[in-house]
């Protein structure tokens, strides 16, 4: 089949000053608007098939519904005065968004067994943009189950503290957490490479980081060993966060300044290794 | 003039060595394709000038610019049909297009009419609001084609463009191919082991073999090298790359082909 006579390539005046960001000011925005692209994708996803988050928020409801109504009645753990379901439900919340973010990197290697990550990757996209892209896709995840926590925790009689400024805190609490986790994920992702071999480092990973935290009982009351981990793990500081924003009455054992700034630490410091290793997705 | 060279272009890994001290030149407005068996370093290749892959050594400028100092430069001027299905299934046609438009700094003001307009050259305009995971391979390689040259690179790469499609999808990828170097004088690169594809496509082509080019030339070139009459692209692909029977490929490729070709199938 022939579809054209074969000519000689003709010569073509090709432009090629395409446009570049001139100053650190642009290369900012463009970071910034870059990485909301990224997260744009994913908010357009679920907007076209949202049942992922009706079936996500199963987990936590059965865990609110059972594990706090019974819990509530043993009055077993020392909660400082809150009521125990008013106590784990911020601990439900950091383990929902735990769980979602946990495992996105099961997308980002489903991404690479097709050839997104390829395009993205060729495409004149920071690579700390796309890793920080990334997280806040998750973050969006996130956001979905902190609007179903917070209204079945409110169905339950928890005493939600609906100040304006808690519930921003809380939004960015779960967003940072959904961030942190995420990229941890797509770090394992990016160097185990393989779906399997993922999935049983992410199941390996979710249980330590959720019983060695302060999600369901106060760390005060564990075995010394433990407490430490439970100190490096920063669903500690995300569950603290929450208990204090989400909760008429919460009070933060490590103070919201540590709190956060440990948790935007420990993103910036995982998105800027992800974009180094994010790369090797593609080879 | 050239738009695209390689020097000693070399990729190992491990102990082997995939792209083997590669030295071509690709011409402006040109469709240079590489041809090979499995395995032959095409994709390798493909995969370091888009800069997805550093080579281990030697040097390669894609519109002048470096591809592992300048590599930022180099994402801005190419355009990147990989392999693998790279359009996203859960999203609609026309949104696949907006989220790179946005990505390759296409300005508002011109969004609009570039994706719509590049909607309707690749005879997608009635499916732009549907979701790319209904739409047929063909029509998904067109998505892809057109995702790439939304910024109008001036350098286009097609990695195995018509791969797992029937014939009548892949005239309809060839003649849009054909068309945007027409309309743009594009030098379009690309990858395949279907000789008709290099035929009717390919100004030149390279035939790699371990990756190396055992011959390059225009087709009719290439077929007068081994000489006689009615000699196909296909004879002269045989006897530049035949002496291995199975190169390359491995379970875990041959997997991730077939799933392409059935998701575009």
């Amino acid at each position: 089949m022939r579809l054209r006579e074969r000519d000689a390539p003709r010569a073509v005046s090709v432009n090629l000053a395409l446009p570049r960001p001139a100053n650190p000011v642009a290369a900012v925005v463009q970071f910034v608007s870059k990485t909301l692209v990224i997260a744009e994708l994913e908010a357009r996803k679920l907007r076209h098939d949202p049942t992922d988050l009706i079936t996500r928020a199963v987990q936590p409801a059965l865990w609110l519904l059972v594990f706090g109504e019974v819990f509530t009645q043993t009055r077993a753990i020392p909660t400082g005065g809150l009521p125990y379901l008013d106590f784990m439900a911020p601990g439900i919340l950091a383990q929902s968004v735990l769980f979602i973010a946990i495992f996105y990197g099961i997308a980002i290697i489903w991404e690479r067994d097709l050839g997104i990550v390829h395009k993205l990757l060729a495409s004149p996209t920071p690579r700390t943009a796309l890793v920080l892209g990334k997280a806040l896709s998750a973050s969006v995840r996130g956001v979905s189950q902190m609007v179903i926590i917070y209204a079945l925790a409110f169905l339950l009689g928890v005493q939600i503290d609906w100040n304006p400024l808690a519930l921003v805190g809380a939004f960015a609490t779960v967003i940072l957490g959904a961030a942190f986790f995420s990229t941890l994920s797509l770090i394992i992702a990016a160097l185990v490479k393989t779906r399997e071999r993922f999935l049983g480092i992410g199941q390996v990973l979710t249980m330590p980081l959720f019983f060695a935290s302060n999600a369901i009982y106060p760390v005060a009351i564990m075995p010394a060993w433990l407490q430490v981990i439970a100190h490096v793990n920063p669903l500690t500081y995300e569950v603290d966060a929450l208990r204090t924003l989400m909760l008429n009455g919460g009070v933060s054992a490590f103070g919201l300044a540590l709190d956060f700034g440990i948790l935007l630490a420990a993103t910036a410091l995982l998105v800027i290794i992800g974009g180094q290793l994010y790369p090797r997705v593609a080879t | 003039m050239s738009i695209l060279e390689t020097q000693a272009l070399t990729r190992r890994f491990g102990e082997l060595t995939a792209v083997d001290a590669l030295t071509i030149s690709v011409e402006i407005g040109e469709v240079f394709g590489l041809l090979g068996p499995n395995g032959a370093g095409k994709t390798t290749t493909l995969k370091m000038l888009t800069t997805l892959l550093p080579p281990t050594s030697g040097d390669a400028r894609v519109a002048g610019f470096d591809i592992v100092h300048h590599a930022a430069d180099v994402r801005r001027v190419i355009g990147y049909v990989p392999q693998l299905l790279s359009a996203d299934g859960a999203l609609a046609g026309y949104e696949n297009l907006l989220i790179f438009a946005k990505l390759y700094n296409i300005s508002r003001a011109e969004r609009e009419s570039r994706i719509h307009a590049s909607l309707a050259f690749m005879g997608l305009a009635d499916v732009a609001h549907k979701l790319v995971r209904d739409y047929s391979g063909g029509m998904i390689r067109r998505l892809e084609i057109a995702q790439s040259m939304l910024h109008r690179p001036p350098v286009l790469f097609l990695d195995e463009p018509t791969v797992g499609l029937d014939p009548l999808a892949r005239n309809a990828v060839w003649q849009r191919i054909e068309q945007l170097r027409a309309d743009y004088g594009t030098t379009i690169v690309l990858t395949t082991h279907l000789m008709e594809e290099a035929d009717s496509l390919c100004n030149r082509v390279a035939i790699m073999h371990q990756g190396k080019v055992a011959a390059i030339g225009t087709p009719a070139q290439l077929k007068a090298s081994i000489g006689g009459n009615g000699v196909t692209l296909d004879d002269v692909f045989v006897h530049y790359a035949g002496d291995t029977l199975e190169s390359g490929g491995g379970y875990r490729e041959t997997s991730r082909t077939r799933r392409t070709a059935r998701r575009l199938g």
